[in-house]
């Protein structure tokens, strides 16, 4: 209950937040446009919906070291923020991928760098009751899992068991990433769904208490909430790879599957406001703002 | 002197309780408007039929299917399972407490009761989800302890308090002469009650209830706990199942203002709140006909 307690109001305050900064923004766009990377007192941060929250906190917290600095974090899409970069309508854009090809180019062009900082890194882990068996899966095999395709735990060397398959609810990056990630293979759109019959757990909490207590459970959650009573499974990208388990340094090191990093983008060598900003976000107490919002700290 | 300062305060006063009595109107009248502005929106992307009557609900997908007849119907699976253990295990309190329990077990069986009114629907559903569900799933042997029976016995709870109050004072409210009469035809204690009493208490007893199922199909919290929230359509009570108001629960918080979702959830909402009214009013109208004999 902890996290949808304290994060739905983060939520609704940010849809007026990310109003506030869309007339922020044209206010700039007709008046003062951020300059380059520095920022000066006011910040515009844009990008990944899956980073907002973590934004909005970190903005939060800096402000109270800072209150005389102006931050307005807004969504739209990791795509949106780095075409924000380009058209400097931003300071900072949060992007959850990586920069293309096209992208590199296009900035060589118009004559800047794309500065990158990886600032967290979003890591989810597959669990089971600490009975089961199983202790290893590949991505197809959880794909057909959570699609609802094979439903009994002997396909994988399990006890003739149904499988209960416990999902977070659609209000949850979380669950998003995961469909996206496994389900879809790594599409955003694709007609791929988690099977209906799928509970939906309205936490992290619900899904870890019913997986350490129903042996035919099988759920996923952030990597903050391994516990001893969940037992975690090892995740191959594919059937001829060694499957990993999920461990801040296999997601740091990008071996395990079900990850990636969640990246800052700056135009040109961070300087300023902006340096200070991401400096923070890099400090001690930014990176516990992101194991609090249930991402892998970088440091 | 005094007298204009009085009468000044007096109208004040008259006006203030004015206020307050209609300001529940309002509300409700604009609370309506509300939803309805909102949720009639869900009819540009969706017909009605295939709203009330779809079988997937994938609100997020693109294109989204937004079909509620999983949640309807979960919300009818839970709230009829709670009727049937509430109902009978209330009304049977009921008539203990008012008929048999002696003087001061009476006094603290009617504590309990409100106790049990006072507890928060969260902490039932946290008892739910660590004592219950567990329990459940081992005694059925299910695949998962997430079942609408869960919800069912949860809400039979929240739902006790409600119909055991209603229905003691319907019993209470039985002439005596009727009691009286029945005893003196030579009627056993149990015959009176059961022949008697039962009849004069009936409309009561029945609003009780009533008012015991709109509680219980309006619940949220510890339904979303115990129940799943699977969106498909029930085939048994041991099945997870989805209810409408732990659906606007769990996704309005992240449903873009606008967007078809946002709709079909005020949508869901008029839905829940034309099936609630319809319980009140049946329950008002059962207590002004019990009043009125």
């Amino acid at each position: 209950m902890r996290t949808k307690e304290e994060r739905a109001p983060i939520r609704t305050g940010l849809r007026a937040f990310i109003i506030m900064g869309a007339v922020l923004l044209a206010a700039a766009a007709c008046g003062r446009r951020p300059s380059g990377s520095s920022g000066g007192t006011a910040l515009q941060i844009k990008g990944s919906d899956t980073m907002v929250n973590l934004g909005q906190a970190w903005a939060e917290a800096f402000n109270k070291l800072h209150p005389e600095i102006n931050i307005a974090v807004t969504g739209g899409g990791s795509g949106t923020g780095i075409a924000a970069i380009f058209n400097q309508t931003c300071d900072v854009a949060e992007s959850s991928r990586g920069l293309e090809e096209k992208e590199l180019q296009a900035a060589e062009t118009a004559g800047f760098v794309i500065h990158e900082t990886i600032a967290a890194l979003d890591g989810i882990v597959v669990v089971v009751h600490p009975s089961n068996p199983v202790s290893a899966l590949t991505m197809e095999e959880l794909r057909e899992i959570f699609m609802g395709r094979v439903k009994r735990w002997t396909a994988f060397g399990g006890e003739d068991r149904p499988i209960v398959l416990l999902s977070r609810e659609v209000n949850s990056g979380t669950h998003i990433f995961f469909k996206e990630h496994v389900l879809r293979r790594g599409k955003s759109k694709g007609p791929e769904e988690f099977a209906p019959a799928a509970l939906m757990m309205p936490s992290s909490y619900a899904i870890a208490e019913e997986t350490s207590r129903n042996e035919n459970a099988i759920g996923y959650y952030g990597l903050g909430y391994i516990s001893p009573r969940q037992k975690v499974l090892a995740v191959a990208t594919d059937a001829h790879t060694p499957a990993v388990a999920p461990t801040i340094e296999s997601i740091r090191a990008n071996t395990y599957p079900i990850s990636r990093p969640l990246y800052f983008f700056t135009r040109g060598e961070p300087s300023g406001t902006v340096k200070a900003f991401l400096d923070f976000a890099l400090s001690p107490a930014g990176q516990d703002i992101v194991r609090a919002i249930d991402f892998v700290p970088v440091k | 002197m005094k007298l204009p300062s009085r009468r000044l305060r007096e109208f004040l006063i008259e006006k203030l309780i004015f206020l307050s009595g209609i300001a529940s109107v309002v509300f409700v009248v604009l609370i309506f408007i509300f939803l309805l502005r909102e949720g009639v929106s869900v009819l540009k992307t969706t017909s009605l039929g295939s709203f009330l009557g779809g079988h997937f609900w994938y609100p997020i997908s693109t294109p989204a299917k937004l079909g509620i007849l999983p949640l309807i119907l979960g919300s009818l699976m839970v709230t009829a399972g709670a009727i049937a253990i509430a109902v009978p295990l209330g009304i049977a309190a009921a008539f203990y407490i008012a008929e048999v329990a002696p003087k001061r077990l009476r006094t603290v069986l009617k504590s309990c009761v409100e106790v049990l009114a006072a507890i928060p629907s969260v902490v039932l559903g946290f008892l739910g989800i660590t004592v219950l569900v567990p329990f459940l799933k081992s005694v059925f042997n299910l695949p998962t302890g997430l079942t609408a029976f869960s919800g069912s016995i949860m809400l039979a709870f929240m739902a006790l308090p409600t119909i055991i109050t209603i229905s003691e004072d319907a019993i209470n409210a039985v002439p005596r002469e009727y009691k009286e009469g029945a005893l003196a035809l030579g009627a056993t204690h149990w015959q009176t009650l059961f022949r008697v009493v039962i009849h004069g208490a009936l409309p009561g007893i029945i609003a009780a209830a009533m008012l015991g199922i709109g509680r219980v199909f309006g619940e949220t919290m510890a339904v979303m706990m115990v129940t799943g929230n699977a969106a498909v359509i029930p085939q048994s009570l041991f099945e997870p199942v989805r209810t409408l108001t732990a659906t606007i629960a769990a996704e309005m918080g992240e449903a873009a203002k606008g967007s078809a979702h946002y709709f079909a959830l005020f949508a869901v909402g008029i839905v829940l709140f034309v099936i609630s009214f319809a319980i009140n009013l049946t329950a008002d109208i059962l207590l002004n006909r019990g009043k009125k004999k």
